[in-house]
């Protein structure tokens, strides 16, 4: 059957059961969005700014098992992509991009709206694609689902030039796919799964330490039940939250920069480390020669091999799909006769246990006269039964949300960790908005951050989408003011937000509801009002202490153990 | 220390951006890169001679496994390999001289290739360490152009590197 290759397109994504396309579009795109209007299989969700149709398909991803699409056209629409592209890049977050090109025979000719997109996002991709014949399209997106969403996830961009989207070809959807240069691992290596059985049951002080991957590859429940079959205290990173319950007893919680004393000291004085779908990287362990000083003996579990070993030294490397390997583990585990000295685990909880008063658990001074920011967390995580999909922006109030809401499940903390993109919280909610319907969603945000992609409440009202943004309005880009308090002598260059606009008004200009809160006393019922409206979006401007700071920490480039606690200042 | 890694990658276009922007981008040394079609039209071969600690080598290995296009990565300098280069130079050459230059040509099992009344070009095949010497071995002044292909390599014996 001969088909342009726009409804090509639109045929493979609906071969592979996209619900929703997020997406704008342009010059060069149009035969595409063309098809798009003659169908209803396929969703469109019009963003207001390309950035955040990558952040809203992300969002999607992380909240769901799916691959996220998005659609832009050339040039700027692709440019505006690039920040989307390389945050999902960052966390392995599978994405499928379709961008439109200027047509192949004006390509090299600076024509208008052409851009080199392959170049610009080649080291952002997992993979990128240019398709100069309408007969590659079907062969083309058939391998960029699979590359996505297989090994190591991640974005992976098809650019088509308009020309070929109107061209005619022959379509038939490939039923599999294989790449002759490109075989995803499956099962570990029987004999490394085994060493490492052998240095955990022999470990005197073991710690299990789980990032994103465990997320990633659904790997909660074997992790789950490795920890308990050890015994060890489990930490997660700021991607891995959710990952282990956080409400378990060998939960110590998040580790790193602004992670708990007492997973950062256990981190430091193990004596055998599995770290699980984690990559130790630098807001995670800082300083690697400080974290080298103590010896230990470190099992690293990844699917992707270009991660071990590339920041500390690895003793039993195992290369697989997490879920695979740990079940693996866990038979070996098992079946030995073996078990962990229960005297010397006592001990090591005993010292783990020591360090959680030391550290004095995370806590603030809570206020009546201005509201704190932990709090509204606090209050978000009581109000919510801590079961909500909760997003965030960069900054401050992220690492709160990570601190203070107690994730159990995996696939409801959603945040930027790797690159750190302002910006992405609100975007990335209506994803997860639009995947899991009558869930609850909140988006948490600073007044900084929710000013990098705004004019997304508009596309939240044309779909119905009632996501509760908490903003943490400190009237400061915060963790910027924090690292100038500390590093920087109190010059707070250019970390004050002037001008701030009235959040209350602009989110009724939108056609939302806004709240100002100004009192502690008021946060509780504030936040009860806001979730008790199951179908409004509403806009709540907290207006917190503003030189409030994220403790404990460990500034950039020390050792874990030479953190700033809470009272040290 | 100096590594000499093989690859195999489909020959694509892009593909030798993806390996040459995986070095820049991630700060690897490249002291030269060769590549070209192989016996197989799809496939191509290249040859990379960089340097750097072990983990800095064992993490170029694994990124360029991890490149899409790539389909299989060896490191020659792992086991016994040869490795040569080619290299074409134009010199100055002209009363004693050219029987001087003949002299070393004929040493170093160089050829000259192209003749004018003032100019000889040789070429000249071998290790890179080779080259140097003969490069060194004529008088600086001398020596009008040089070009080099950078070095290629291959496993001895049955190392072989085919998909
Ligand atoms: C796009 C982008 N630009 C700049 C930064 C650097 N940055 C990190 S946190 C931060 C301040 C964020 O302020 P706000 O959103 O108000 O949150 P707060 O820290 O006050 O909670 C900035 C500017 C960033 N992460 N992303």
């Amino acid at each position: 059957m001969e088909l342009t290759g726009a409804e090509i397109v639109i045929r493979c994504l609906q071969e592979e059961q996209v619900e929703y396309v997020f997406g704008y579009p342009g010059g060069a795109v149009l035969f595409i969005y063309d098809e798009l209007f003659k169908q209803d299989k396929v969703k469109h969700v019009l963003v207001r700014h390309e950035q955040a149709a990558l952040h809203a398909a992300d969002g999607y991803a992380r909240s769901s098992d799916k691959v996220g699409v998005a659609l832009v056209t050339s040039g700027p629409g692709l440019t505006n992509a690039v920040t989307g592209i390389a945050t999902a890049y960052m966390d392995s977050i599978p994405m499928v991009v379709i961008s439109g090109q200027v047509p192949t025979y004006a390509i090299g000719e600076d024509a208008f709206q052409e851009v080199d997109a392959v170049g610009i996002t080649r080291p952002c991709v997992k993979h990128n694609f240019l398709v100069k014949d309408p007969k590659d399209i079907a062969p083309t997106l058939k391998k960029a689902f699979y590359l996505a969403k297989t090994g190591r996830p991640g974005p992976v961009l098809v650019d088509i030039p308009k020309d070929v989207s109107n061209q005619k070809a022959v379509y038939e959807y490939p039923s599999s796919i294989s790449i002759r240069s490109y075989n995803p691992v499956g099962k570990g290596d029987s004999s490394q799964i085994r060493r490492a059985a052998q240095m955990l049951l022999e470990a005197k002080r073991p710690m299990i330490y789980s990032g994103g991957g465990v997320v990633l590859s659904g790997a909660s429940a074997q992790l789950k039940d490795l920890v308990q079959l050890v015994g060890a205290p489990c930490t997660n990173t700021l991607m891995g939250l959710g990952g282990y319950p956080a409400n378990d007893k060998q939960f110590v919680g998040m580790l790193g920069m602004h992670g708990t004393y007492e997973a950062n000291m256990a981190m430091q004085y193990c004596d055998v480390l599995v770290a699980i779908g984690a990559r130790f990287d630098d807001r995670v362990i800082g300083n690697v020669e400080h974290f080298a000083q103590v010896p230990r003996k470190i099992i690293h579990i990844d699917i992707d091999p270009s991660s071990i070993a590339k920041r500390v030294k690895v003793d039993v490397p195992i290369v697989g799909e997490l879920k695979l390997v740990l079940d693996e583990l866990l038979a070996v585990l098992r079946s030995s006769k073996q078990k962990p000295d229960a005297g010397d685990m006592a001990a090591w909880w005993k010292q783990v246990d020591e360090w959680r008063v030391k550290g004095g658990g995370l806590r603030y001074k809570n206020s009546t006269e201005v509201i704190k920011p932990q709090f509204v967390i606090e209050t978000l995580h009581q109000i919510t039964g801590g079961d909500a999909f909760v997003t965030s922006d960069v900054g401050q109030h992220q690492m709160w949300a990570a601190q203070y809401y107690k994730f159990n499940h995996p696939r409801r903390w959603i945040n930027s960790g790797g690159l750190g993109t302002m910006g992405f919280g609100l975007p990335a909610a209506m994803g997860v908005q639009l995947i899991n319907p009558g869930a609850t969603v909140a988006c948490v945000t600073g007044e900084g951050s929710i000013q990098m992609n705004i004019q997304e409440l508009s596309t939240c009202k044309q779909f119905h989408l009632p996501i509760k943004v908490l903003s943490l309005n400190n009237r400061y880009l915060g963790m910027v003011r924090q690292w100038q308090q500390f590093f920087h002598g109190n010059r707070y260059s250019e970390s004050y937000m002037d001008a701030l606009p009235d959040f209350v008004k602009l989110a009724e200009a939108y056609g939302h509801i806004g709240m100002r809160i100004v009192n502690p006393a008021d946060v509780e019922p504030a936040l009860r009002e806001a979730f008790s409206r199951k179908n409004d979006l509403v806009f709540m401007d907290f207006q917190t202490d503003s030189t409030e700071n994220v403790f404990p920490m460990v500034p950039g480039g020390k050792g874990l153990s030479e953190v700033i606690l809470a009272e040290d200042l | 220390m100096r590594h000499i890694i093989s690859l195999l990658m489909e020959n694509e276009a892009g593909a030798l951006s993806r390996v040459a922007g995986l070095f820049s981008a991630r700060g690897y040394n490249i002291e030269s890169l060769t590549v070209a079609p192989t016996e197989d039209a799809t496939l191509s071969r290249m040859t990379i001679v960089t340097s750097g600690s072990d983990a800095v080598i064992e993490q170029i290995n694994k990124q360029l496994n991890k490149l899409v296009d790539v389909v299989s990565v060896m490191d020659l300098s792992d086991g016994e390999h040869l490795e040569r280069e080619l290299m074409l130079v134009k010199v100055k050459a002209v009363g004693e001289m050219r029987e001087e230059i003949k002299r070393m040509t004929d040493i170093f099992r160089g050829r000259i290739i192209d003749v004018s009344n003032s100019t000889y070009t040789i070429e000249l095949t071998g290790s890179r360490a080779k080259l140097d010497n003969f490069l060194q071995a004529i008088e600086r002044d001398l020596i009008l152009e040089t070009v080099r292909t950078g070095t290629s390599g291959i496993g001895r014996g049955d190392r072989i590197l085919k998909v």
